[in-house]
């Protein structure tokens, strides 16, 4: 197209697009959003692949990300060694389950994985704990926070363990009236 | 089946990992090793083949080096028996295996799982690519016999191989076998398959071909739901990839036979028709505006402020195609093709007014050359069909009219049932807290203002949870709050009536003045309606919000009374404005009585004078601004709407310059010299006032659907005014608002908007119609003069312009006879479809009953459940403990025995193989776990390392656990 230099080939960009939810131009936006972060090690030029990651601290001062309360479980829910590193595939894939028009599933796989903070495949009183803390800048007491854990698990747990597994999770967030508003990024 | 299989190959990873952290203590196998060295780098040759055969696979090189790498570090360490292990570095990097390891025992199984499968997929289609390359000169045979030649094949060399490969490819084979499995496992399948079939896809058996056709549509599917996909990207396009490489070779296949043509076609067609859909999307996407500054508003102030630009930039694109409609339909086929300015009276500035028409004061109330334009009803001509087109003009503007109200109608619907189906789930309120817990935090933020106030909402929302959920919150004292709230009521009812009279008031008074001519009185006079509402418009929210803390509501109670009380305002104003409306509408037709007794005589005498003075002259020609003429109530509405309009639009504008951009940059400068914090304490900057910009927007729409018909210009007026108000709005609130401090989710709110924007719809479009149906038009301007009511232009077109029997179809189609019927049949229907509705509610309800209290059971069931596992987890620590001293009375010789049967094993399956090379196929189908194996020892490495969580006693149980993550994020 108009392009001044070859970012990706027409291949990789029709691949993205199968891929994501993106068009043609937002594809190409990110990778200058990805460029911005690190001009130095992010190359103009994606033709063949280059192997290049960007470290969770970087991603983290995006404007998008940096208020946000849950930005680290975010890159590091989207990184492929589960520490924050980011390539441009994954940086293109958080955003695209982030965006407005993925579905209410994959968001909802998404949010739970984010939520879960010891990464063991639970949401448990300890998961609860640190989304609540960082929720509400520790302004509760810590009585308020064990009641609040207490009446969510209580309100969401189907099997009675006490903790949140995926379907318990996914049960709970498909139902709620804002989760699809408010779980999205623009970019 | 598969799933034990993949257990069992997850054992022996834990067994491979284990050994190899031994075997520097075992030396007395190094022979062993040394043969298994051999073997492996035998294998990377092979690799090497299968390498060079997928050549285009970037990747593989990459892999290739890493191996490299991998063979060096493999000989140094001597550790033939990590196959395993190896595989993993290949895919996850060299220095992981320690990660890797701790990641299988916290329970992350989904993804090394998946790992494994891929590096089994992989495994077992080098063999089989060994298998060919054997096989190459021999014949190839189809189906089950194929099949059977090549567990031959693999028989033959997996003599060779370690035994572990072995398994692998029987359950493989497994996989293949069985029919239902899930998806990737279908993509593995389909693979091999693939690799069966590739090299004469064009000797297939029908059912064969069949068979490809559906995993063809299979793998088209997948590619359609990819993007829906949990997957990493990375694994995306690899998936893509493939996949679409598979789609092209055997569409091509399948296409090549005979009455295949079709087929390829439409395939092409197909292809051809994704192409252009993504392209048109792209181009949809490309045109949708203001999506940056939208982004940036949303991020600097959350969803709410955000949804009232997504609002206004969806009345934007109705009023587009609004716009479209008069302009392209109405308005310009008048201008081009109708009578021009200045040939008939009714398109002529008349005698008295041509002095002062061209005045912009004049202009500006829409006056003189403005009010003889195509922007009114009046300067339309009644003929039947203008220009060489034929265009039919009256029918077009009633056509127009109607379909405005329409089209508007079925928009506003159709978004409703949208919003609705979005977010209709969730209405119960079972899930308070999670909910709280899970979705309060808006991630479209990213300005640090916001987001303290965010935390702040986000802990006081919490903490009145907590407040109502202890039910200990008292009323201190109900009786003064029931008397505040009425008292609160009474007054706002007070500034109802009041605003309602003021109006009508000040209307009746323009009339007085606009009977005594308007030059004679002042411009406040000349404006006081308008002035009057938009001022009413301005300061009675205000006083609402007053009165309001009388009333100590809950926020999202007291945000919701603001909301009403304000509709209601603006509802009074505008029917006491419309009821004005028709008192004129009335006195001008009085007017025109006269005015049309008058020009009969004055025709009378103008024919008497010409007839006595000069019969045989030329007739005199009337100059057409000289002929008297009716007042034309049509257009007279018409003006008052565009005036209100206009007005409208320019308080909006004048109170977000004052009372936002002054007050900001008064407060920002006037605070280094003032006696205290301007900022932070009293008039500090304005909020963004979403609610009530809302409302003023329906309102404002609802001005444009009520005077539409009257005023063609209406819908291009309120484009102009949506357009600079998106950019001065945008502007404003980017510098000198702050964000709210309560902020409101936008979506809870979104449908109420969009009821609001229905009922007001319905309101304005009552008084258009009933002044449509029931007042007969102006005898001398406007597109249906002459007629006795404006719709009869329906009829006229139905009689002259179809053939006789359409009208007469017509006309009994639309006796009482058959309508009424009709109409009850309706009626019937709605009734029917309502009760159903209701039954499905019941129904609903009924099964959401039911749902909890089995989910109540269930809970019980499971702790149950749980106590009694407990008990059996605390017996078999018991035996554990036992067994443990056993072991370690034996230890050394038990690990050393261990490693020596897993040796043995896999060298007396090779001698066996090696032996039976013959009828290999039973034995290798049969081989699941091999009597020599030693169950036992297994079973307490799985418990030990494979995953700690789990309790030993219970080894089934724990297997769905492991595969319930994946199988879930599949769907």
């Amino acid at each position: 197209m108009g392009n001044k230099q070859t970012i990706f080939t027409d291949e990789q960009l029709d691949a993205y697009q199968d891929c994501t939810f993106f068009t043609r131009k937002e594809i190409l936006r990110l990778h200058g959003r990805y460029h911005e972060l690190a001009p130095h090690l992010v190359p103009m030029d994606y033709t063949n692949d280059p192997d290049c990651k960007l470290p969770l601290a970087l991603i983290v001062n995006m404007p998008e990300l940096k208020e946000n309360p849950f930005r680290n479980r975010i890159v590091e829910s989207f990184s492929e060694d589960g520490m924050g590193n980011l390539s441009f595939n994954e940086f293109v894939d958080m955003f695209s389950v982030l965006s407005e028009t993925a579905s209410r599933e994959l968001k909802a796989i998404y949010a739970f994985k984010i939520y879960d903070f010891n990464v063991d495949n639970y949401l448990c009183k300890e998961d609860l704990e640190k989304t609540l803390n960082r929720l509400t800048k520790e302004e509760l007491t810590p009585e308020e926070v064990e009641l609040v854990c207490q009446k969510s698990i209580e309100e969401a747990d189907l099997d009675g363990d006490n903790k949140l597994s995926f379907a318990d999770f996914e049960n709970m967030i498909t139902r709620a009236p804002d989760f699809l508003s408010t779980f999205h990024i623009r970019i | 089946m598969p799933r034990d299989s993949l257990i069992t190959s997850e054992n022996d990873i834990d067994i491979g990992l284990e050994f190899a952290g031994d075997e520097d203590e075992v030396s007395s196998f190094q022979e062993e090793h040394e043969r298994e060295r051999h073997r492996a780098k035998r294998r990377d040759g092979d690799r090497e083949k299968k390498k060079r055969r997928k050549g285009r696979r970037r990747r593989a090189s990459r892999a290739g080096e890493r191996e490299d790498e991998l063979q060096a570090r493999h000989e140094k360490r001597e550790a033939g028996r990590r196959k395993r292990a190896k595989n993993y570095q290949e895919s996850e990097g060299r220095e992981r295996d320690e990660e890797e390891q701790a990641q299988i025992k916290t329970g992350k199984t989904a993804k090394t799982k998946k790992n494994i499968k891929n590096e089994k997929t992989r495994k077992v289609e080098q063999e089989e690519g060994e298998a060919e390359e054997r096989n190459a000169k021999g014949k190839k045979k189809h189906g089950s016999a194929k099949k059977e030649e090549k567990d031959e094949d693999g028989g033959k060399c997996a003599a060779k191989e370690k035994t572990q490969e072995v398994k692998k490819k029987k359950h493989k084979r497994v996989v293949e076998t069985s029919s239902e499995q899930e998806t990737s496992e279908e993509d593995v399948n389909e693979e091999e398959d693939s690799e069966e079939k590739e090299l004469r896809p064009e000797s297939l058996s029908p059912e064969e071909l069949e068979k490809l056709k559906e995993a063809v549509d299979e793998r088209k599917k997948l590619i359609q739901g990819l993007r829906g996909k949990p997957w990493s990207m990375k694994k995306k396009l690899v998936t893509l990839r493939e996949s679409q490489e598979f789609v092209e070779k055997y569409e091509g296949a399948l296409g090549k036979g005979k009455g295949r043509k079709l087929y390829a076609y439409k395939v092409m067609m197909a292809k051809k028709w994704m192409k252009f859909q993504r392209d048109f999307e792209n181009f949809k996407t490309a045109c949708i505006p203001w999506e940056m500054k939208i982004k940036e508003i949303e991020s600097h102030f959350g969803s709410s402020v955000a949804s009232y630009f997504i609002f206004l930039r969806w009345m934007y694109g109705i009023n587009m195609i609004l716009f479209g409609l008069t302009f392209g339909l109405v308005m310009v086929p008048e201008a081009l093709m109708g009578r021009p300015y200045g040939s008939i009276p009714r398109k002529t500035v008349p005698r008295a007014e041509e002095a002062s028409a061209m005045d912009f004061a004049v202009l500006w109330d829409f006056g003189g050359y403005a009010q003889y334009s195509v922007l009114f009803y009046g300067y339309y001509n009644n003929q039947r069909a203008i220009g060489w087109l034929k265009f039919r003009m009256p029918l077009s503007y009633f056509l127009v009219g109607v379909g405005t109200v329409a089209y508007s109608y079925m928009v506003v619907i159709r978004t409703m049932a949208r919003n609705a189906n979005e977010s209709g789930v969730g209405d119960d309120n079972s899930f308070n807290f999670s909910w709280k817990t899970f979705t309060s935090w808006d991630y479209l933020i990213g300005n640090p203002e916001t987001a303290d106030n965010k935390f702040a909402s986000i802990t006081t929302s919490f903490k009145e949870a907590i407040l109502e959920e202890q039910e200990s919150r008292k009323d201190d004292n109900i009786h003064l709050t029931r008397f505040l709230r009425v008292l609160a009521n009474f007054l706002v009812l007070c500034c109802l009536a009041g605003s309602g009279y003021l109006i009508y008031f000040v209307v009746r008074r323009s009339q007085k003045f606009a009977l005594d001519g308007l030059d004679t009185h002042t411009w406040w006079e000349r404006n006081e309606v308008n002035m009057v509402m938009s001022l009413l418009g301005m300061f009675c929210p205000m006083l609402f919000d007053v009165i309001s803390a009388l009333e100590n509501y809950h926020p999202r109670v007291a945000l919701q009374w603001q909301l009403g009380r304000i509709f209601a305002l603006f509802l009074g104003n505008l029917y006491t404005f419309i009821i004005a409306l028709m008192d004129e509408i009335n006195l001008k037709r009085e007017e025109e009585k006269i005015v049309k007794f008058n020009i009969t005589t004055w025709e009378a005498s103008l024919y008497n004078s010409t007839v006595s003075e000069n019969s045989t002259g030329p007739p005199i020609t009337i100059q057409p601004a000289d002929v008297p003429r009716g007042p034309c109530w049509e257009t007279m509405v018409g003006q008052e709407f565009v005036r209100l309009i206009i007005s409208d639009t320019m308080t909006t504008y004048i109170t977000l310059l004052i009372g936002d951009f002054l007050r900001a940059v008064l407060v920002r400068f006037l605070n280094y010299c003032w006696c205290w914090d301007l900022e932070a304490g009293f008039p500090s900057y304005s909020e963004f006032d979403v609610s009530g910009n809302v409302l003023g927007l329906i309102f404002n729409q609802g001005m444009i659907w009520m005077g539409a018909f009257y005023a063609p210009c209406l819908p291009a007026l309120n484009v102009l005014r949506l357009h600079v108000s998106m950019y001065l709005q945008c502007w404003a609130v980017m510098c000198c608002n702050v964000p709210q401090e309560r902020v409101f989710k936008a979506s809870g709110s979104n449908n109420f908007y969009m009821a609001m924007l229905l009922v007001i719809l319905f309101l304005s479009t009552l008084p258009a119609i009933y002044t449509i149906v029931t007042i007969p038009p102006s005898f001398d301007c406007g597109p249906f003069s002459g007629k006795k009511r404006m719709f009869d232009v329906i009829q006229e077109t139905l009689e002259s312009d179809f053939p006789a029997w359409f009208s007469k179809v017509f006309s009994s189609a639309s006796n009482p006879g058959l309508v009424l019927p009709f109409i009850l049949l309706m009626v019937l229907a709605i009734y029917y479809l309502q009760s159903t509705s209701k039954s499905y509610k019941e129904a609903n309800v009924e099964l959401k009953k039911k749902l909890q209290t089995q989910n109540e059971e269930n809970k019980k069931k499971n702790k149950r459940a749980a106590l009694k596992a407990q008990m059996d987890l605390e017996e078999a620590r018991k035996a554990a403990s036992q067994t443990a001293e056993q072991q370690k009375n034996n230890n050394a010789s038990l690990q050393d025995q261990e490693a020596d049967e897993e040796e043995n094993h896999s060298s007396s399956q090779r001698l066996y193989h090696g032996k039976n090379r013959r009828n290999p196929p039973a034995p290798v189908r049969e081989q699941g776990l091999p009597a020599t194996r030693a169950p036992v020892p297994r079973n307490y490495h799985h418990g030990n390392h494979g995953a700690p969580g789990y309790l030993p006693g219970f080894p089934r149980q724990s297997e769905p656990r492991m595969h319930r993550v994946p199988s879930l994020q599949r769907h």
